[in-house]
């Protein structure tokens, strides 16, 4: 997945093979991560796609099934993983995991300690931001879960730059091997308190730790805790509104329902636009944007801090 | 007083001593009281080391129309989205006087490249990535080309031999980056926030290692013709006044094929316009217009609440990724 690889990097000359993980993109709402092997098919509602027809094309390309119908194969990205990928534990997504990134001040050759490791949606966005010359170490407490991510980062091709452990930071705290080597710290457990001591021991000097809690009670304990030994903290909330667009035709007459207001409209709207004498237009058509009508209303509150420096 | 030489803490004394309603205060306003006065006359600066998530808040606030009121959570989301790792070569249409440039530099960590074009003659400034302090290898992987260069592969025209001269930057650089100094309380007096940070850029640290690099140089051929055969790995543009759709026809088939691409503009019509065109010509899909949403809460004892003041627009993005168009599929 990630450049650091120069045989895998995308690029004009790069084709799909044997082995490599696509995305097939059905609509932007419906993706599915395939591993493309020779022999088989990957089957939906537009019918059947042989892998062999897939192998030798570029990413990006529009591929036919048997009935004619059609999907993209793109090329995995840690943000096309975000959607893709099985929820073993509820996720983060991009605006969460981007300003985590920014605010950690992440860049390759950063060492990141991180728990609880979830279903590795930030780990592999982690990955990207400190490769090929930094390490994500993430814990998670339970087991099953760990070996699922690490299966997930082999697939992804993220594996070397992230090592899972299955540990109880809350109780035990981090590995004291890491103790002042940490650049960044990134903690999204139900009680993040109890691990701030051990980040605090593991954080570099200035080294920066992030709190992920979806709950005000546990925002206002962590910082309480925080206010010992770390300095700048700060809370945030972030969400993304999205928007849908819609071309309107005037000389279509693509009102809102029938009735009089609507062809008086109509026709006055195309009055207008002969009036302004648009010539670049011929179809006399706008696009409009309104808000989407589904919105996340909360993920979690991000909590910041920043190691004080003894002098 | 001042004139008396008066420390700070003794001003913020007198004032309380003579002020008739400080006794009367809660504890809370007293506090507060306390601080404002101290913020007054007894400013505090902390030195910090320049990172892209520190300059963008301070530009934002200081100097917002400067970087195209581009803000620290769109910034991040810009860089997700253009999937900015090391060894990637990203192309930046950037109007926000290099802080975009900058930034993705930041976390190239001097592999790949950072290709800063311009849409037209005259190149855009980028002095603010003077003030990310980056070593020679990062300065390294900064460089220009303009669209000509990028799509034609021409000969060296006297034309972009001008253009150089006109945009090469001297800049100081030095092996370490310069470690922040914590002084006793933190508060980073706004006031003093961008110069602050300029200054620390300019008076490098006794490190007399400093070599100078000049960021921006005119890409080379060989790295011209690695473009043209590989594509780049991503796009992202800031160009608050331009209308996008007008040069991203022509840039994004300079991207590889599935390649992701990031598009920043303050108003969301412009965007509408660009992302139905990609639409009906096929040229990308997985195309959505993002708007985010930032908001910081104060968070003390009994007193949890979101922030009084809140940034009402951060902008808008159009996100997506490139398609394999082949001739037969354009109509």
């Amino acid at each position: 997945m990630l450049p650091t690889d120069p045989t895998k990097k995308i690029s004009f000359t790069r084709c799909i093979k044997e082995g490599d993980l696509v995305i097939v993109y059905e609509r932007h709402d419906c993706m599915k991560a395939v591993k493309v092997c020779q022999n088989s098919a990957f089957q939906n509602r537009f019918g059947a796609f042989k892998h062999s027809d897939w192998i030798g094309k570029p990413f990006g390309s529009m591929v036919f099934s048997n009935k004619g119908g059609f999907v993209y194969l793109l090329a995995p990205t840690p943000e096309l993983w975000t959607l893709v990928l099985s929820h073993r534990t509820q996720i983060l997504y991009i605006a969460d995991i981007s300003f985590v990134i920014m605010y950690l001040e992440l860049v390759p050759g950063c060492l990141v300690l991180e728990s609880g490791t979830g279903s590795g949606s930030l780990t592999t966005s982690l990955a990207r931001a400190v490769a090929p010359t930094g390490h994500v170490y993430t814990f998670d407490f339970h087991e099953q879960r760990a070996a699922s991510a690490r299966e997930d980062f082999e697939r992804t091709g993220v594996s070397s730059f992230v090592t899972v452990g299955v540990r109880d930071i809350q109780g035990q705290g981090f590995p004291d091997e890491f103790s002042g080597l940490a650049d960044s710290i990134f903690l999204d457990l139900p009680q993040p308190w109890l691990a701030i001591p051990s980040a605090k021991k593991m954080l570099k000097q200035d080294g920066i730790l992030c709190s992920f809690s979806p709950c005000i009670e546990q925002v206002q304990r962590s910082c309480e805790s925080l206010r010992l030994n770390f300095t700048d903290i700060r809370t945030f909330e972030i969400l993304l509104r999205t928007y849908e667009i819609r071309q309107w035709r005037a000389d279509c007459g693509q009102g809102t329902g029938g009735g009089s207001a609507g062809s008086i409209r109509h026709k006055r709207k195309q009055h207008l636009i002969e009036g302004s004498g648009e010539k670049e237009n011929p179809n006399n058509s706008t696009v409009m944007a309104r808000p989407n009508g589904e919105a996340r209303g909360h993920t979690g509150y991000l909590t910041f801090a920043r190691l004080k420096c003894l002098s | 007083m001042r004139r008396q030489g008066a420390t700070g803490e003794e001003i913020v004394e007198a004032l309380i001593a003579n002020s008739a309603t400080f006794e009367k205060k809660t504890s809370f306003s007293q506090e507060k009281y306390k601080l404002k006065k101290q913020k007054k006359y007894a400013p505090k600066v902390l030195l910090r080391r320049p990172f892209a998530r520190s300059i963008c808040e301070a530009y934002f606030k200081k100097n917002p129309a400067r970087i195209g009121f581009l803000r620290v959570d769109t910034l991040s989301l810009l860089l997700s989205m253009g999937n900015v790792a090391a060894n990637s070569d990203v192309l930046v249409v950037d109007m926000a006087g290099g802080l975009l440039t900058g930034a993705v530099a930041e976390r190239l960590g001097g592999t790949g490249y950072v290709c800063n074009t311009c849409i037209g003659d005259s190149p855009y400034p980028m002095d603010i990535v003077r003030i990310f302090n980056f070593s020679n290898e990062i300065c390294k992987s900064i460089v220009r080309a303009s669209v000509s260069d990028v799509t034609s592969q021409s000969e060296t025209s006297e034309q972009s031999d001008q253009l150089e001269s006109a945009c090469n930057m001297e800049i100081q650089s030095n092996e370490q980056k310069s470690s922040s100094v914590s002084m006793e309380d933190i508060s980073l007096s706004s006031e003093n926030g961008v110069s602050d940070l300029i200054l620390e850029a300019n008076h490098s640290p006794v490190n007399k290692i400093s070599k100078s690099h000049k960021v921006g140089e005119k890409a080379s051929q060989e790295t011209l013709k690695l473009w043209k055969e590989n594509g780049f790995s991503s796009m992202i543009v800031v160009a608050p006044e331009l209308d996008p759709w007008s040069f991203v026809k022509d840039l994004l088939p300079l991207l590889s094929y599935s390649a992701p691409f990031a598009i920043y503009h303050q108003y969301l019509q412009p965007l509408a316009t660009c992302m139905h065109s990609l639409q009906v010509r096929k040229m990308a899909i997985g195309l959505q217009i993002s708007e985010p949403w930032l908001r910081e809460y104060q968070v003390l004892p009994s007193r949890t609440h979101p922030c009084m003041q809140m940034s009402g627009c951060g902008g808008y993005i159009l996100s997506g990724t490139r398609t394999a168009t082949n001739a037969s599929s354009q109509q």
